[in-house]
């Protein structure tokens, strides 16, 4: 292992090798995981805080577990977005928790750059757990984890991302990963949901949800918001479900054992229907569980664990 | 009186399209002499040392933030950087606070000026007051009191009815209208320009189309009344050909451009660089070689800097919660210079030309000139003089500058207002 990152702030700049490591890494904390007593010393003595200036009980729950299953104190900071605004500056708060002794600071604000700005003010690692519409760096290695678990590799998979892009750091961050490891991605979504020059990422814009996904290998769904609609960007749930919606007959057109994956938290019968979220190509559950091995290793890596694991 | 006599210098005439050589001699003020071989019986001497005599520079787009926003910059600091930056005069924006939408503001800020006694400051009154894009000002008032023009830069004006209705008063009261182009709803929570850059980096775009639709929209009124329309920091290049066309067409319309537009794409956003955030923003490749264009066959009349100080505080947080703007007056001229001038974009009476006379026309101001009997307003530039940016070193109190650690090629050594040197570069021999 040959770890020199300080921080993990998105897919973007991650080299092949490194994604790898992590991936590698993470194979063995889902070892872990399977063990009766999953708890190992690796990261005793070290202290990991979340900070967390966005509701989001899934996310922050895997990287506690992680922290807990790694031996790492770990302490929970929620703030609301209010007080991004009018109290104390993110750098201050940060100076404050490297001050305290944090030694990993996972970031989950509602604005794209933020963990940016915190990794350039502390010597804390930094692992962005989402950044407003930029990336989502953890939910794209698990995602890659599952895959390559499953079909046992990433190169030369068609991978079709589905739904609202404009918004989602998870297709972002899931774009540059896959496609860095030789993954064909392909994009859809409703027209006001495609982002400007988002071809230049390397990814195939298809406009109909057939097209997409057409031999795909891997089908990731996002979730929609219904505050989408009131802002005008689609005109209603149930013309989504029918011209974005996944199905039994849709998946069929799909790769045979085609994996069905979706961040969460569902709307079930809007993105996809239920027969298929837990149909015998759904691998969301296990995304789930895959997301802590994956917050592992990363806290592992960063965490400057010295303890082996095995 | 004192007298100043300024030997050996290249004079440029950006009205008669020259240089040559010649001495420039000033009493009380004003320009009294300009020929060969002057003599001074007393007074300074200056030798300019063959470098550019040029009429004073003028920025038609600063905000000096005072009253309401000392913090940022007031107009004594303001007057020092733009004095350092080689401008005589300038053209405040109003978006103060409060609004320089009356006379008593307009009478402040000229106070104020007065009182920092370096440069000449000219206010721009507010179009509607507070800049709410309701009501008119008292434009004939505020002309009076000493505004030169009318905008509701920063706010722009939302509705059609209210802005015909402002065109149609300001052409009655004789002075130009300046539009910052920007349709509200299409850039409502955008922070940088909208593309391949916004998509990657995540933050909400602003697309060219909101600048055009207004570029378009106001275009159409100044036809419809008459009214003379300067577009402010014209950005995109569909502006350019929207500019363009109504020209040739003998609307009333003038364009300024801003040298950050001019120098940079939206990629110097690229890592959350806040100092890259402003408004418009820096757009694309396309829209450079656009605005160099129009810059070139004079669609675009003006180089004005939208200087836009703010704290190192406010500039030092996430970036959809930093304000848009950047300084500009200290690093306009050597960014003409070294991205206009030295690649053949514009000679050098050209881009002069863009900083003196055209702005004072669109003013309707006496400066900008070289005459025997003006005000002897006059920058010094150095064509071959290198610097490398340090904000550090500005005169401003801002220090948002997206141009930190760039080298630039020809700066201002000199600038004299009414015949005092308001800054020296201490390059020149004075006796």
């Amino acid at each position: 292992m040959n770890w020199k990152r300080k921080d993990v702030l998105g897919l973007q700049n991650l080299s092949v090798e490194e994604i790898e490591i992590i991936l590698d890494t993470a194979v063995s904390m889902k070892e872990v995981l399977g063990r009766t007593i999953k708890k190992v010393p690796a990261l005793r003595g070290r202290t990991v805080v979340t900070l967390f200036y966005e509701p989001s009980t899934r996310t922050r729950t895997s990287f506690e577990l992680a922290a807990k299953y790694l031996s790492a104190d770990s302490v929970n900071l929620s703030a609301s977005t209010s007080s991004v605004v009018k109290g104390e500056t993110l750098k201050d708060t940060a100076r404050t928790l490297a001050a305290m002794g944090a030694d990993v600071v996972v970031l989950r604000h509602p604005m794209a750059g933020a963990p940016n700005l915190l990794a350039e003010t502390i010597p804390a690692a930094v692992i962005n757990a989402g950044d407003g519409t930029h990336e989502h760096p953890t939910q794209a290695l698990l995602d890659m984890f599952t895959v390559r678990e499953k079909l046992g590799k990433l190169a030369g998979l068609n991978v079709a991302i589905i739904g609202d892009i404009l918004h989602s750091r998870v297709a972002r961050s899931n774009i540059w990963g896959f496609t860095k490891m030789g993954a064909r991605v392909r994009i859809c979504g409703p027209a006001t949901m495609i982002p400007a020059s988002i071809e230049t990422m390397g990814v195939e814009v298809c406009t109909g949800i057939e097209e997409a996904l057409e031999g795909a290998d891997v089908v990731m769904m996002l979730r929609i918001q219904l505050e989408r609609q009131q802002q005008g960007l689609f005109p209603s749930l149930q013309e989504y479900t029918r011209l974005f919606g996944l199905n039994r007959q849709r998946l069929a057109l799909a790769r045979p054992g085609a994996l069905v994956m979706h961040p969460g938290p569902i709307n079930r019968g809007v993105e996809i229907s239920p027969e298929v979220a837990d149909g015998v190509n759904s691998v969301i559950t296990e995304q789930v569980t895959n997301g802590v091995a994956v917050r592992m290793a990363l806290l592992y890596l960063l965490g400057g664990g010295g303890i082996p694991v095995a | 009186m004192h007298k100043l006599l300024l030997k050996g210098g290249l004079v440029v005439d950006p009205a008669a399209g020259e240089i040559f050589p010649a001495d420039i001699l000033i009493e009380k003020g004003k320009i009294a002499a300009i020929g060969q071989d002057l003599e001074a019986s007393e007074g300074t001497v200056i030798d300019v040392g063959g470098r550019l005599v040029s009429p004073g520079l003028i920025d038609m787009h600063v905000h000096f933030r005072e009253p309401g926003f000392e913090a940022k910059e007031t107009i004594a600091t303001g007057s020092r950087a733009a004095a350092r930056g080689g401008f005589t005069a300038v053209a405040c924006m109003p978006n103060t606070d409060p609004v320089a939408d009356n006379r008593a503001v307009i009478s402040y800020i000229r106070a104020r000026a007065e009182q920092a006694g370096l440069i000449k400051v000219y206010p721009v009154a507010a179009l509607t007051r507070g800049s709410r894009g309701e009501e008119l000002t008292e434009m004939a008032d505020l002309k009076e009191a000493g505004a030169v023009a009318f905008s509701d830069d920063g706010r722009p004006v939302s509705s059609a009815a209210v802005m015909r209705r402002a065109m149609q008063y300001a052409r009655m009261v004789g002075l130009p209208v300046i539009s910052h182009c920007e349709e509200p709803t299409l850039s409502a929570g955008g922070v940088m320009h909208e593309g391949y850059m916004s998509t990657v980096l995540g933050l909400p775009g602003i697309p060219a189309a909101a600048e055009e639709i207004m570029v378009a929209r106001d275009i159409i009124l100044s036809e419809h009344t008459g009214c003379p329309l300067h577009i402010a920091h014209v950005s995109t290049a569909g502006s350019v050909r929207l500019i363009r066309e109504a020209k040739a067409r003998g609307v009333p319309v003038t364009a300024e451009v801003t040298p950050h537009h001019f120098t940079l794409t939206d990629r110097a956003v690229a890592g959350y660089n806040t100092s890259a955030k402003v408004n418009p923003p820096l757009r694309t490749e396309e829209d450079v070689a656009a605005l160099k264009e129009a810059l070139a066959d004079g669609t675009i009349d003006v180089i004005a800097t939208d200087h836009a100080p703010h704290t190192v505080e406010e500039k030092d947080v996430e970036f959809q919660l930093a304000p848009f703007g950047m300084v500009g007056l200290e690093t306009a001229v050597g960014l003409v210079w070294t991205e206009l001038v030295i690649p053949g974009v514009l000679s050098p009476v050209e881009a002069i030309r863009k900083l003196t006379v055209n702005p004072a026309r669109i003013l309707g101001l006496q400066d900008g000139v070289i005459r025997v009997g003006a005000d002897a307003d006059i920058t010094i530039i150095d064509p071959g003089l290198t610097e490398v940016v340090d904000p550090s070193t500005f005169a401003s109190k801002g220090r948002n500058s997206p141009f930190s650690g760039k080298k630039l090629q020809g700066l201002p050594v000199a600038t004299i207002v009414r015949g005092r040197l308001v800054y020296d570069r201490g390059l020149l021999a004075v006796t």
